[in-house]
């Protein structure tokens, strides 16, 4: 792993590698604090893409020509380098997927569709992203299931202090966000796979938020499962990866059928592959996984500990400015949030500040952020959200605080 | 200020949003019609009386949002006292076409409804301005009792 002080990076020059951060929006020079719903992408993602379909073009694991070897061996190559990013013991826990939202639902199905029975505890936090609570919520009503929320505190963080409660032997799996979206909250990740491995559940992080951001070592964190998505790494849409330990992958199913999951087929019955492949039927996004794999490389090259110390920086810088506006009010925690913050206005709704943001070429987002239940935790309807990453600049942040006292102005 | 924020945030509009009339609940309302925006959160409960023929009597409304909805729902209920539903539908029309960009020219019906076709260049914003018509649209339809809308057409409650 990379050790680069975030004061030894350029972090203007690094903005060179984002064409698109060029751009204009509505004749003024783009703010991009949306970081969190997708990132940009550097220039040699986008040369990745270019290249493969230049040079390397053909269907993998089937073909038995020169391209089919390129493709193949470059998409092999992408897991490869996924696995050792991720700390993962071998390439065989890297599963291939389209995302965060695809890789809890293949463990929600495959795996609870095979080991969940009625009565059986499904652990949740109330901080989940509708994507680690929905497919949750499918399989408790397909089995019978229970789900239990840990609560949270009015802080942002987690009640971990109610756990020994929640977290009994009925629990068979312990799912739970690295970083909310919402509020920047970071959790314990190691020592809540700790707990769990205490009563026998396994662990599934949701690293939508946190892998392209810090440090992550899925051995270091103990975790058993782990999703997330290429396109908040740098990387293209429609990649993202589970990993899952050796033992757990292969005790789970096939979920999808198809090609390339299959060692031999009859008309009434198939043999499987192992895991991985046996999770990726059908033929892969492999342009995808090459353009995450030079994510990767990207991210590498600047550090993750960099970019976590850079993000941990604009986040901290934000909060303080934004808490001198009037009628401001921050949610999660004060100190060590991940690279962004959601935050309400008493003069503005968080649809009109982002509408009236956007048009002075600020990006934002305003809504529940996929996070009902957690607004409604809060007594919100929505926040509007700055979120960011390495690319950003305490400069725009200024900015936006500009933008956001010409709102009071406008709004009050 | 960008001329479109001008247009899409006239000052009759925030005025409306900042001090919605007809904004409370409303005794012995006919119907309550409770309307929802999942995609941002906002709700409207819609509370109307029915006089002779069916006219709207009464109407006021609670509920929170954006400046949008808040000033649609305003200026909507101060349009529609003593309308006949007939009348109350055509403006519902009317008004869905100006902000969807239907129609280019504000029909004279519409008064100080018309001020919200800024609306149109912000497709996002569509609903917001919508939702307390939605919810007249479902009052007028009931004349009588308590019920739900929402926004998303194809929303389907669990
Ligand atoms: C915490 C968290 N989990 C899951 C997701 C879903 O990611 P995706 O839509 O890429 O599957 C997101 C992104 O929106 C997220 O922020």
């Amino acid at each position: 792993m990379h050790r680069v002080a975030s004061s030894a990076v350029d972090w203007n020059a690094i903005r060179e590698d984002f064409p698109i951060l060029r751009e204009q929006a509505h004749g003024h020079p783009l703010i991009y604090f949306d970081s969190a719903a997708t990132s940009q992408k550097p220039r040699n993602v986008l040369d990745a893409l270019r290249n493969y379909y230049e040079h390397e073009n053909a269907n993998v694991h089937r073909g038995l020509h020169e391209l089919s070897s390129r493709a193949t061996a470059a998409y092999e190559k992408s897991r490869q380098r996924v696995a050792s990013y991720l700390g993962a013991a071998t390439a065989d826990e890297i599963v291939f997927t389209r995302g965060t939202t695809e890789s809890i639902n293949l463990v929600a199905q495959a795996w609870g569709g095979k080991f969940i029975r009625a009565r059986d505890v499904i652990l949740l936090t109330e901080m989940e992203h509708h994507s680690n609570l929905v497919p949750w919520q499918l399989l408790a009503e397909r089995t019978g299931a229970q789900l239990r929320f840990v609560p949270v505190r009015d802080d942002g963080t987690l009640a971990l202090d109610q756990l020994p409660s929640l977290l009994t032997p009925e629990v068979k799996l312990f799912a739970f966000t690295h970083i909310s979206n919402s509020l920047g909250t970071i959790n314990p990740v190691a020592e809540l796979c700790d707990k769990a491995r205490s009563v026998g559940a396994l662990t599934l992080v949701d690293a939508a938020q946190s892998v392209g951001h810090l440090p992550i070592d899925v051995r270091e964190l103990g975790c058993d499962l782990l999703a997330f998505s290429g396109h908040k790494m740098c990387g293209p849409t429609g990649i993202g990866a589970l990993y899952g330990r050796a033992d757990i992958l292969d005790s789970i199913p096939p979920w999808h059928g198809g090609g390339e999951m299959i060692v031999s087929v009859t008309l009434e019955k198939s043999a499987f592959k192992k895991a991985p492949h046996r999770f990726e039927a059908g033929t892969p996004n492999i342009a995808g996984a090459i353009g995450l794999a030079a994510a990767i490389d990207y991210i590498e090259r600047i550090g993750r500990s960099a970019i976590f110390e850079h993000d941990a920086h604009l986040a901290g810088y934000a909060v303080e400015r934004l808490t001198e506006l009037p009628g401001m009010r921050v949610l999660g925690p004060r100190e060590d949030r991940g690279a962004l913050v959601g935050f309400v206005m008493e003069t503005a709704h968080p649809h009109d500040l982002t509408t009236f943001a956007d048009q002075h070429g600020l990006a934002m987002r305003g809504g529940h952020h996929c996070n009902q239940p957690l607004m409604r935790r809060f007594g919100l309807a929505g926040t509007t959200r700055a979120s960011f990453y390495f690319y950003n600049t305490t400069a725009e942040i200024d900015r936006m605080i500009e933008i956001l006292r010409a709102a009071v102005r406008f709004f009050s | 200020m960008s001329p479109e924020l001008e247009e899409l945030y006239q000052e009759v509009i925030l005025d409306h949003s900042r001090r919605p009339r007809n904004f409370g609940d409303l005794a012995d309302a006919a119907v309550l019609v409770h309307g929802d925006n999942p995609a941002c959160g906002d709700e409207i409960h819609l509370g109307v009386r029915f006089g002779e023929g069916g006219n709207v009597q009464d109407i006021k409304f609670t509920g929170r949002g954006c400046a949008i909805s808040q000033a649609s729902a305003s200026l909507m209920t101060t349009k529609l006292k003593g309308k006949s539903p007939a009348e109350a539908m055509e403006m519902f029309r009317v008004f869905h076409d100006l902000v969807t960009g239907e129609t280019d020219d504000a029909p004279r019906m519409l008064g100080d409804l018309r001020l919200m076709q800024g609306v149109r260049k912000f497709p996002q914003r569509v609903k917001c301005a919508m939702l307390a018509w939605r919810a007249i649209e479902q009052a007028l339809q009931q004349s009588a009792g308590e019920s739900t809308i929402s926004t998303e057409t194809d929303f389907v409650a669990p």
